[in-house]
């Protein structure tokens, strides 16, 4: 049963709460997100098509997804760096999970760590319509593996 | 309300005599009245350069919005008693006041719309639905805000007429030749953004407009942006059509002005219709009222064009020449200390600019800048600022753009330049 080491979405969030609590400014808060943006691999240029694209007012978001050994697997990338550093908290808190419990959580770390009110809410762009994007991706894999 | 508080609260006598001298303009005196400047944002003092999307309000206008709900709210015009007929000459009191602040021959000029994008479509529909024909052509340029080209992309598609658009340099200026080559007997209208949002760039109007008439073409003046700054004198301007809104003159949201030459509007049809703008009404025919009214369908926005006399008021007070040298002062400076940043690019840096900083910064992204400039308190906007076509001239995908007011001061530019360094070192 190697599928049960993996750490759950719970657990990956609650790593990444407690991560957060060292910082005591906004300045490292901010460092850190931006440093995690720079480490997240860039998405292949032939994923960056519209179909991969979140619509939004400012910055461009790419989310591209994989269906592998019953987990799911997502990709990423961003033009500006501190959007690219939350989706790349998003890809893991959500990559390597099953699609199940992606569909079944309500991701909480990022109101605990304090993001929601810049990127959340700017219109299109923000970290629900990414969530959503993965969650989207993650029911139509999952429905093309009960009706192949 | 005391109409008189924001006067008692400014040294009048020596803001008059400051022209020449613009130290002896109180800028602490000014911020005391825009009780906003006082909250914090994540903690810190808020600076807030994001004037030319909106300003903030002082206290006048606060007081005269509350003043009119608590004293005197009613429904306009029509009414025979007390209530209606003081909040009817509240209303036409600051028709009256928008008539002095742009110079128009007369307050039947003056049309109230809920700001510079309806008074737009109100012409481009109007007007515009009337006038302009298969083969004719619109002339605009490639700085306008959005609210300047897709109403006229409506009326062109629906006409089969042309939009043709004025290039501008590489440093943003209009470029005023090709303007000239772009004229001609089928242009049937010129609208021209006066002052750019994106670049504080100031267009030479009075000749744009003088060489459009040349050729029988009617010109609106976009000034969104020229109206808070600028000395506007539509009779001198001579432009046709003169569009602004109250909420970036430190006036309420929900108000703008349309300044229409009378013979012009008098022969213009209703834009919506319904109550206020009619004569007579049957159902074999309905006659319109004249202007203004026949462009005021429906229950208007009486307590904000009632408090926007206030902001008119208060502008008026301080003057304008005043304003105007306290914020070049101000933009000078920032603009001096921002250039020093390494990969920073000013666009529109030309002379004359007005009340706007924007900028690019090698590699960063300018989301990125306004994160983190909000954490420091810094309230700046960044993106395209609803001018896509001028972005794309430039080939870039948004700029951060500080704008400034009458109550910004030397050291919040000092602390945005200072904050932007640290930003700008965190992101390289």
């Amino acid at each position: 049963m190697k599928m049960e080491t993996r750490p759950s979405i719970r657990a990956i969030e609650e790593e990444i709460v407690e991560e957060f609590a060292l910082f005591d400014d906004w300045e490292s808060k901010y460092e850190y997100i931006i440093d995690m943006g720079r480490q997240l691999a860039s998405l292949d240029t032939s994923y960056k098509t519209d179909a991969h694209r979140i619509h939004g007012c400012q910055s461009t978001v790419w989310v591209a997804s994989e269906y592998l050994d019953g987990r799911m697997q997502f990709h990423a990338d961003a033009d500006a760096m501190i959007v690219k550093g939350l989706v790349s908290m998003l890809i893991r808190v959500l990559s390597g999970q099953t699609p199940d419990d992606i569909l079944n959580t309500e991701l909480e770390f990022i109101d605990r760590i304090g993001m929601t009110s810049h990127l959340a809410q700017t219109r299109s762009n923000g970290l629900r319509a990414m969530v959503r994007q993965m969650k989207l991706d993650t029911a139509a894999w999952k429905l093309k593996q009960q009706n192949p | 309300m005391s109409t008189d508080s924001y006067h008692s609260a400014l040294p009048t006598t020596s803001i008059m005599a400051s022209e020449e001298n613009h130290n002896t303009f109180d800028v602490r005196r000014i911020r005391a009245d825009f009780p906003i400047l006082q909250r914090t944002v994540k903690g810190k003092p808020l600076v807030y350069l994001d004037n030319a999307a909106t300003t903030q309000k002082p206290t006048a206008v606060i007081d005269a919005l509350t003043a009119y709900y608590t004293g005197c709210n009613a429904n306009i015009h029509r009414g025979i008693h007390t209530l209606a007929d003081e909040a009817t000459a509240a209303f036409e009191a600051t028709r009256e006041a928008a008539r002095r602040f742009i110079g128009a021959a007369s307050t039947e000029e003056i049309i109230f719309t809920r700001g510079t994008t309806e008074s737009i479509n109100l012409v481009a529909a109007s007007w515009g639905r009337e006038h302009i024909r298969e083969g004719d052509e619109i002339i605009l340029s490639t700085l306008e805000h959005h609210s300047n080209i897709v109403p006229w992309q409506m009326v062109a598609e629906e006409r089969g007429a042309r939009i043709r658009v004025v290039p501008v340099d590489e440093d943003g200026a209009f470029q005023y030749e090709a303007f000239l080559k772009l004229l001609s007997t089928r242009t049937r209208i010129v609208s021209i953004v006066h002052v750019s949002n994106a670049l504080g760039v100031v267009q030479p109007i009075e000749d744009i407009i003088r060489a459009a008439h040349g050729v029988g073409a009617l010109v609106l003046v976009d000034g969104a942006q020229s109206a808070v700054h600028l000395d506007i004198d539509v009779q001198r301007l001579d432009c046709d059509f003169f569009a602004c809104a109250a909420h970036k003159i430190y006036g309420p949201t929900g108000v703008g002005i349309l300044y229409a030459k009378h013979s012009i509007l008098s022969t213009m049809a209703p834009y919506q219709g319904g109550g206020e703008m009619i004569r007579e009404v049957r159902f074999t025919g309905t006659t319109y009222n004249d202007p203004p009214f026949r462009f005021e369908a429906g229950t208007p926005n009486i307590a904000d064009v009632v408090a926007f006399r206030a902001a008119i008021e208060y502008v008026e007070a301080i003057g304008k020449p005043v304003i105007r040298a306290h914020e070049e002062a101000l933009l000078a400076q920032v603009s001096e200390r921002v250039l020093k940043i390494p990969g920073v690019r000013i666009l529109g840096d030309i002379p004359g600019r007005i009340g706007v900083l924007s900028f690019t910064v090698d590699g960063v992204h300018p989301q990125d800048i306004g994160i983190l400039l909000d954490n420091q308190g810094v309230a700046v906007r960044t993106g395209h600022h609803c001018t896509q076509p001028l972005m794309h001239r430039f080939g870039i995908a948004g700029t951060t753009r500080a704008s400034l007011a009458l109550y910004n001061t030397s050291e919040e530019m000092d602390f945005f330049a200072t904050s932007l360094e640290k930003v700008v070192r965190m992101l390289s």
